[in-house]
């Protein structure tokens, strides 16, 4: 029986996760175009039973892509990503960009990919005619003044997110063996360029440089070019390497539509260190700066950066407490410690519970928890139980370890982890402490009452404007309407005089929990309409919720409006947020395809923030 | 992914030809009957510069060769694409 077979007899009898598991794992083997068009096809009649994130995707290039965008459906399609793809003409990337009536702008893409090359956009500095300093540095210029207009356009006339190409380098230069010795050569000319541009994106929102040049040198500069298939068909790498332009994308497409995983479960004996605490004992373990313990500190390494992004990490082994416990705190090679763990599961429960208490305990659904584990056996089983679970495939070499961590799409970042992100960590500590609190406390308004929270209410600005859009992209169960935005959304709403984006930032005794979160309103008539109203799960439950809202109608009503009216969307994951008008008094005054409108009049209503918790600022009239 | 053999031909055609065959009717969207040595960018309706990429890109990925500027230049009809992957088998 073929694999496609083994597919198509798990799908006739209903095994669809297995059915897609088969299929990703296929695809992960041997991608190629054949391969591409398969999943597709599977992907594409069976999109309505998956949990798939939709994305509208436009690419401007001036190369060849359609043979790129198969692969990066299928490679989309098995990470959950259903991406809706709009390839522009060739060459209209810059008409396209600058006129804001064009076909581009009209098919409203969540994320634009500008891709390019520089043999297509720079043939100066591909393969000069003249390499004098003074040409060079003049094609330089013009290349920066042009892109740069390019993106400045782009970020007036859309919203979108906007990926592009950074210039790459010829393998091969004029100079030759003197292009060190000859001041501003080609490589330096290219290399000002793409610190030019990453200048300009820095200081924008949503513009996201790829650095082209190091994917072509990850896979070898000499093999990735093949001149005849760029002069005939411009086709910007040979066969084998489209599929590692389309890896590529992904890993910026995934952070950008919060297609990402926020926790990584990683088990201890032979993955984070080279031996097996209870029968090797703690002195014969491995993980130091000598082989054999090389691989594994390497992996150490490598979630110590991801948790830098802000991922979130947890042990989980089948072990002896006690003896794990005298490794992670005492073992002098050991670069992470107890303390980089959000919580543990040392114990001889199966992993695929023990995933399961671990995503319940920190608040965040499966399909956010990424699993690794050196254990062929232990994967699968998590895999089978679990199938939302990203299970990375650990080859047997150690010392491949850690790149698999490092080349996963959905361990990747876009923004720079904010403070909440980076102390997400301690949150959970705390976290776990304040359960310990209630259980010990009699009644849970007793509990809330000994944790004298505050909560600072404000409007967002340029240093929270991030942690905003964030949240909207990141929060699924405490989320009323669950709409996306991004930076320039968000900035786009402030500057409106209309709208009100606020953030709440929530601290009690045991810590700062930081912005955990955010909602946008706008004014309409004698109505304030709630377009976004979402708040952290570390929060939800402690009455916050309630003094948000009713601080968003205090201010509302000293606005002389008379009506607060919200949506709620459901979805497959907000369940929680289900009855929140309901239970604050709102009047269901309408339903439609997208669900319920809710209405509470301000006039009458006697909305306000529960005694124990301590709102700042009061609700005044804005000045 | 399999890679399946290619169905039975009709008799007097390559066993690369069969492959050939196959690929591009997958290619152009067409029955594999519609596909002969002589088809062509004239006789194919939708054998155009973007498909002809996906062809080529086809065919090598089940050959595992690689096909220079001046091979396809050269051709003609899918006949003499088979003869000129035969070469390089």
């Amino acid at each position: 029986m073929t694999e496609r077979d083994t597919i198509d007899k798990l799908l006739e009898n209903g095994k669809l996760a297995e059915a897609f598991q088969t299929l990703a794992d296929a695809w992960n083997r041997a991608p190629s175009l054949n391969a591409a068009q398969y999943v597709i096809a599977k992907y594409e009649r069976h999109r309505a039973d998956l949990d798939l994130i939709a994305c509208r995707l436009a690419i401007l290039r001036s190369v060849t892509v359609e043979p790129l965008v198969p692969l990066l459906r299928a490679a989309a399609f098995v990470n959950g990503i259903d991406l809706d793809v709009k390839v522009s003409d060739f060459d209209t990337y810059a008409t396209e960009t600058l006129d804001p009536d064009s076909a581009l702008y009209a098919f409203e893409p969540r994320v634009v990919l500008l891709a390019l090359n520089t043999a297509s956009v720079a043939p100066q500095l591909w393969a000069p005619t003249d390499d004098s300093e003074t040409s060079l540095r003049a094609v330089a210029d013009d290349t920066v003044h042009h892109l740069t207009s390019l993106i400045r356009a782009f970020r007036a006339n859309s919203q979108a997110d906007l990926i592009f190409h950074l210039l790459d380098s010829p393998d091969l230069t004029t100079r030759g063996s003197l292009e060190s010795h000859a001041g501003f050569g080609q490589r330096v000319a290219i290399e000002s360029v793409n610190e030019r541009l990453a200048a300009v994106a820095r200081d924008m929102h949503g513009v996201h440089p790829l650095d082209y040049d190091a994917l072509v040198a990850r896979h070898g500069r000499r093999e990735w070019f093949d001149e005849g298939k760029w002069e005939q068909f411009r086709l910007p790498a040979t066969a084998q390497n489209l599929r590692h332009i389309v890896d590529e994308w992904l890993r910026f497409i995934q952070p950008v539509i919060g297609a990402v995983v926020k926790v990584a479960v990683v088990d201890l004996d032979e993955t984070l260190w080279k031996g097996t605490v209870g029968e090797d004992g703690f002195a014969k373990l491995k993980m130091g700066a000598d082989p054999p313990g090389t691989p594994y500190r390497a992996l150490q390494r490598a979630l110590l950066a991801l948790r830098e992004r802000g991922i979130v990490l947890v042990a989980c082994s089948k072990n002896n407490e006690s003896d794990a416990m005298e490794v992670l705190e005492k073992h002098p090679d050991m670069l992470l410690r107890p303390a980089h763990f959000a919580t543990m599961r040392i114990n001889w429960e199966s992993k695929a519970e023990n995933i399961r208490s671990i995503a319940s305990e920190l608040n965040v659904g499966l399909d956010a928890v990424a699993f690794i584990d050196d254990h062929p056996v232990e994967r699968a089983e998590v895999r089978a139980m679990l199938p939302q679970v990203r299970v990375l495939d650990l080859p047997p070499d150690p010392s491949k370890f850690a790149r698999i961590v490092l080349e996963s799409p959905f361990f990747e970042r876009v923004t720079v982890a904010s403070a909440e992100d980076r102390e997400r960590t301690r949150f959970y500590h705390e976290q776990a402490q304040r359960a310990k609190m209630l259980a010990s406390v009699g009644s849970k308004e007793e509990f809330y009452r000994s944790l004298g929270q505050v909560a600072d209410i404000a409007k967002a600005n340029d240093l929270t404007l991030g942690r905003v859009a964030q949240l909207t992209q990141k929060t699924n169960q405490f989320n009323l309407t669950t709409r996306r935005y991004n930076e320039p959304d968000v900035a786009r709403f402030m500057s409106d005089p209309k709208r009100k984006v606020l953030t709440i930032k929530v601290s009690d005794r045991l810590g700062d929990n930081g912005i955990v979160g955010a909602a946008i309103t706008e004014d309409d008539g004698d109505a304030c309409k709630v377009d976004t109203f979402l708040l952290s799960c570390r929060v939800i439950g402690r009455g916050i919720e309630t003094a948000f809202i009713a601080y968003i109608a205090e201010q509302a009503r000293l606005r002389g409006k008379s009506r607060l009216v919200g949506m709620f969307c459901p979805t497959a994951k907000n369940e929680l947020a289900k009855h929140f008008y309901e239970d604050h008094g709102f009047r269901r005054i309408a339903d439609d395809a997208d669900g319920s409108a809710w209405e509470l009049g301000l006039a009458t209503s006697v909305l306000k923030a529960p005694e124990w918790i301590t709102v700042t600022p009061a609700p005044a009239v804005p000045a | 992914m399999d890679h399946g053999n290619a169905g039975a031909s009709g008799a007097g055609v390559s066993p690369t030809f069969a492959v050939v065959q196959e690929i591009a009717a997958g290619v152009f969207g067409v029955a594999e009957s519609d596909i002969n040595p002589e088809s062509s960018p004239q006789t194919v309706e939708r054998w155009d510069s973007v498909q002809q990429i996906y062809l080529v890109l086809a065919l090598e990925e089940r050959f595992g060769v690689q096909l220079a500027l001046e091979d396809i230049e050269e051709l003609k009809n899918l006949g003499d694409i088979a003869r000129a992957i035969d070469k390089k088998l």
